[in-house]
């Protein structure tokens, strides 16, 4: 998985208000958690996500801080119950400071 | 005023459980991927040591099995995503991809996956998914063929059998000399090797649904390969996990794609006859 990180996104299009509603994500990432070595016997630095965070219109739904013990491509599922319709916002920052985002519209009925 | 509550959080899931019986059984259960059943259980055809092959799926936990039946959830589908890239990608001299000839992979390699590997008359030997590609890539791209296990081999190989998702594996033994190749495969899989004197069968067909330590031994079926495991946290071909297992009997490894182990790919694909392909399982 060297490639660029990649988020996956699961949740529905529409929902009923009040309804709740489950959120699924995935980002493809290697987190490498900096107490590898390699063949020469130098470490492998850190590189891994160590926040992520979802709003849904501005609010927070959910957020995490991500240490090095999370296996690679993590994968959250958490439930939200909503009011209005809007989009869910996705961040996953890495070591690096690269940001990555995503956005995900749902339609409450 | 905006009403927003989170109600629950499930965070992220590796955890390997530990077997807690000496013998257990299958379980009985059904997979379901995207609405599609597989087939994990089928009648194994003539000549065949059991009467009914069987998916490892149904030997694992019940974490690893839910993982495998939630495409989402699923982290080998981040495999036949890159795939797809790469399916699409121009690579090589001739400016071309593998869309240009082949057009769209869900067309023109649907239930390809299910069929190899396949006699080649030009090689005169079998060959399966990851030599086809590096065929195409040297003989029509004007690429580099991809190195064993090369990242974008994996995935590119995990897209193209990902288009046979639940189509039975069914290989063609009348071609050829595939008859005489699946005779030496099946030398290779009773033959005791290494310090450990193991053969394929010790494990896979003599003490299949035993615990080897934690790991509750399958029938070594390869219908979902490559597969992801939670092991390596990565994508795992075929010639690798065969080169794992040699390697655990203590034994010298032969090379990917030799002859040794495209005969034993041969036999061991004929022994799951019926099983449905699951490209990208997931393993423990």
């Amino acid at each position: 998985m060297a490639a660029q990180p990649k988020p996956r996104i699961k949740v529905p299009k529409e929902a009923k208000a009040g309804e709740v509603v489950s959120i699924k994500t995935l980002i493809s990432h290697e987190m490498e958690s900096g107490q590898r070595k390699d063949k020469d016997g130098k470490v492998i630095p850190r590189k891994i996500i160590n926040k992520f965070a979802c709003e849904f219109n501005g609010t927070p739904v959910f957020s995490c801080d991500i240490d090095p013990a999370i296996s690679a491509n993590p994968y959250f599922e958490f439930s939200a119950k909503l009011t209005e319709s809007g989009t869910f916002k996705f961040t996953w920052i890495d070591d690096d400071g690269a940001i990555y985002t995503d956005e995900q519209k749902i339609t409450v009925n | 005023m905006k009403r927003l509550s989170v109600l629950l959080l499930v965070s992220v899931a590796s955890i390997s459980g530990l077997a807690v019986m000496a013998y257990a059984d299958p379980v009985d259960d059904t997979l379901t991927i995207d609405d599609r059943e597989m087939i994990i259980r089928a009648k194994a055809p003539k000549g065949h040591p059991f009467d009914e092959v069987l998916s490892g799926w149904l030997f694992r936990e019940s974490e690893t099995r839910a993982t495998e039946a939630d495409s989402f959830a699923n982290p080998g589908m981040l495999a036949v995503e890159r795939g797809e890239e790469l399916w699409n990608t121009v690579d090589g001299s001739m400016g071309k991809s593998c869309s240009s000839c082949h057009n769209d992979a869900s067309a023109t390699m649907k239930d390809v996956g299910a069929h190899f590997p396949k006699w080649d008359a030009k090689a005169r030997k079998p060959v399966n998914i990851e030599m086809k590609i590096n065929d195409c890539r040297t003989e029509r791209m004007g690429a580099e063929p991809y190195k064993f296990d090369a990242e974008e081999q994996v995935a590119l190989t995990t897209y193209i059998k990902h288009q046979s998702l639940g189509t039975p594996v069914q290989i063609d033994l009348s071609e050829g000399e595939m008859q005489s190749w699946w005779e030496k495969g099946k030398e290779l899989y009773y033959t005791r090797t290494g310090q450990l004197d193991f053969s394929c069968a010790s494990c896979h067909e003599k003490s299949m649904g035993k615990f080897i330590r934690a790991d509750h031994l399958s029938q070594g079926q390869v219908n979902g390969f490559p597969t992801y495991r939670f092991n390596t946290a990565g994508m795992v071909s075929l010639h690798n996990r065969f080169r794992g297992c040699i390697r655990d009997t203590r034994a010298e490894m032969p090379k990917a794609f030799s002859d040794e182990l495209m005969a034993l790919e041969v036999y061991v694909t004929w022994r799951g006859t019926g099983l449905s392909v699951e490209t990208p399982a997931v393993r423990q």
